[in-house]
């Protein structure tokens, strides 16, 4: 400490507003480089095909993204914690055949196979975590051997039928076909747009915010939800609806917003992430953290698979491969999630998946192959990383500075 | 309260701590006593036994045999969890801070305070109640953070410092212990450490201060007790010897003033 010190003035709690612009300035940027990423393939995309923007194109882009942003949302939880799970790809695979061979030949309900599948990733998922934590083995190791086997067993159960596997379970099927009725998805809104406004309210009502700036911020911030979801409403309403699957993924993404950052978990989450033995020090059973983080990846990752079967009416043994697990871990860095662990938001993954959705979108319309998606994908992910990384140089820089 | 007019109160003691790693035997048969509102100095050569002991009664070790007093009672730490709810608080070198969490997590880590209410209200943290608990802190440690809720990567290297220490009284803890927390600072910020640390002492709290720093045990001890290769050779008053003689103490020749125990 370079002052003398002051005794008499103890913390100064700096204006919320002035604190923001600070954290920016010392490279904490939050959801701004994902949210900018979305609006400017938006704009290129609206410019570049008049059919982007119409209530039908947006309402397949929603259904599109579901696989990937239930997978992304999973895989930020291990991310999180300095992890990553590359096998996320497989055991959506694995789970989404299991489901259906479950349905389909063995005749379960349609209830009682999802909860089977869900229950399996997470054994799955809890198996990796043991193997990471008890042999010590790195988790990218641990998940690729997971990638390779659980592909493997998927195949298996594929076993010699030729093509895919059909399922007719009406629930299986409803969960990505089904489109919520107009006077429910008001309501849905209407209870968005009056929590929006009492939390408002009540946050004026504090001594927090008083200078105008800062009221005038939280007014833009706690606007930004229900003005989304009027919008969305606007839109989808000209075509089928709201799809059921972006209320599912609404929900999910809600939940896993307030374990992360509202609850006592998810600072442990980030503690572990950010420093694993002061984490353990502070009597956190970093173990079991570790595992529980990684049963849920792999649940969610059951859940993609599940969606995936919902959309195709069917599995086979391709279902979860391909690029699948590369976009979700390139969604959630491209939403702010810092591979070196400790740092992300469960928003940022799933804007960063609308990204990566509203591109392969895009370039379908467009008339572009897998390919070229493959391409203009990998150069975001390549941006987002940059932006992480001279962010990063400008924190060390300012800790720095201070000292 | 200085401890050397009041009578001074024992809040813990350790009786014959012995530890063993392979075939080294870092502690035999350890005694002593950290008092209410006064400074322990421990001292010793590196290798004598002086962070295997503070990490015994932290939780981190346990000890291959003795015991450990907390007002008299006999106490079981095993765990970093166990010595936090006993009211032992370790200030580690390395400080243990979360560089990407806020100051108030920080303080709050593994022990955050939930809201009040119903059972859904209590998932959730009250993070009101904990900013004013830590400036509450700080304004006892009489230290100038920017924002508690700007991550520790954006603090100096003495703030960090003083967040360590801050997690002490937020905790009430009742025993401090330091491991050589000047070790790797400047002039200017052993003097800041220095005045932190008589802050928690005047809050009553009992120090342990594990140094080399000949200026640490004349600027804050009340007493310095003397390790050497795992057994207490020296107890010895700051005030009644001089720099040579704990040095002589600590290298093992022999030495005036220097009371064998
Ligand atoms: N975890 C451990 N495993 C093996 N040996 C250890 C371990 N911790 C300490 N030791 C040994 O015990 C002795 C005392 O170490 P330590 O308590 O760190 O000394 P000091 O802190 O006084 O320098 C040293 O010889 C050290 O090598
Ligand atoms: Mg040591």
């Amino acid at each position: 400490m370079s002052q003398p010190r002051p005794r008499s003035e103890p913390v100064v709690s700096a204006a919320p507003f002035k604190e923001k612009l600070q954290r920016i300035s010392h490279g904490e940027l939050g959801l701004i480089p994902v949210l900018a990423a979305l609006l400017a393939v938006g704009i290129i995309f609206h410019i570049a095909s008049p059919y982007f923007l119409t209530p039908r194109n947006l309402s397949n882009l929603t259904l599109q993204v579901g696989v990937l942003g239930v997978m992304a949302l999973g895989m930020s939880l291990v991310l999180f914690i300095g992890e990553i799970d590359l096998s996320a790809g497989s055991v959506s695979g694995f789970c989404a055949v299991a489901l259906v061979l479950l349905s389909a030949q063995y005749g379960l309900p349609g209830v009682l196979a999802i909860g089977i599948a869900i229950l399996c990733g997470a054994a799955i998922g809890g198996i990796h975590g043991k193997l990471v934590t008890l042999v010590g083995a790195p988790s990218f190791i641990v998940t690729l051997t997971g990638l390779l086997v659980w592909q493997g067993a998927q195949r298996m159960l594929v076993g010699n039928q030729i093509g895919q596997i059909l399922i007719d379970d009406p629930l299986v099927i409803s969960i990505a076909s089904t489109f919520m009725p107009f006077w429910l998805s008001l309501t849905l809104v209407l209870i968005i747009v009056g929590a929006s406004l009492i939390y408002c309210a009540r946050q004026l009502g504090s001594n927090r915010f008083s200078g105008a700036a800062d009221r005038l911020g939280l007014i833009a911030r706690s606007m930004l939800f229900p003005v989304l979801a009027i919008l969305i409403l606007a839109v989808l309403s000209n075509h089928l609806g709201v799809p059921v699957l972006l209320l599912i993924l609404a929900c999910v993404a809600l939940v896993l917003t307030l374990i992360t950052e509202h609850t006592a978990f998810g600072v442990h989450i980030f503690a572990v992430g950010g420093n694993a033995e002061a984490a353990r020090r502070a009597g956190i059973n970093v173990a079991k953290l570790k595992i529980l983080l990684f049963s849920s990846c792999s649940a969610f990752a059951a859940f993609s698979g599940i969606i995936a079967v919902s959309r195709q009416y069917a599995a086979d043994g391709n279902t979860g491969g391909g690029n699948l697990v590369l976009d979700a871990i390139a969604a959630a860095v491209i939403g702010g999630t810092s591979l070196f662990g400790g740092r992300g938001r469960i928003q940022g993954s799933l804007l960063g998946a609308l990204v990566i959705g509203t591109v392969a979108n895009g370039l379908d319309l467009l008339g572009h192959s897998a390919n070229v998606k493959s391409i203009i994908t990998g150069l975001i992910l390549l941006g987002a990383v940059s932006v992480d990384m001279i962010a990063r140089k400008r924190r060390i820089q300012s800790g720095a500075a201070g000292a | 309260m200085n401890a050397a007019k009041v009578p001074s109160l024992r809040i813990l003691e350790t009786r014959g701590l012995s530890k063993r790693f392979g075939s080294v035997q870092a502690l035999s048969g350890v005694d002593l006593d950290i008092h209410a509102g006064s400074v322990l100095a421990l001292l010793g050569d590196n290798g004598a036994g002086k962070s295997t002991l503070v990490k015994i009664v932290s939780g981190v070790h346990r000890p291959d045999s003795g015991e450990l007093f907390l007002d008299g009672s006999r106490i079981d730490i095993a765990s970093p969890r166990d010595a936090s709810t006993a009211g032992i608080e370790t200030v580690y070198q390395d400080l243990a801070l979360c560089e990407n969490l806020n100051v108030t997590q920080n303080l709050f880590l593994g022990r955050e305070r939930r809201s009040r209410g119903s059972a859904l209200w209590r998932m959730f943290l009250d993070r009101r109640s904990m900013e004013e608990e830590a400036e509450r802190a700080f304004e006892i440690l009489g230290t100038r953070i920017p924002s508690l809720s700007n991550p520790i990567s954006t603090l100096s290297g003495g703030q960090r410092q003083a967040v360590a220490i801050a997690r002490a009284i937020v905790w009430q803890s009742r025993v401090v212990m330091f491991d050589e927390p000047t070790a790797a600072l400047g002039v200017e910020q052993t003097e800041n450490v220095h005045g932190l640390i008589r802050r928690l002492r005047d809050q009553g709290v009992g120090v342990l201060l594990i140094t080399h720093n000949m200026v640490d045990v004349f600027a804050l001890a009340d007493r310095a007790l003397v390790l050497r290769q795992g057994h207490r050779v020296a107890e010895m008053d700051p005030r009644r010897s001089t720099p040579d003689d704990v040095v002589r103490a600590i290298t093992g020749s022999e030495a005036a003033g220097v009371r064998p125990s």
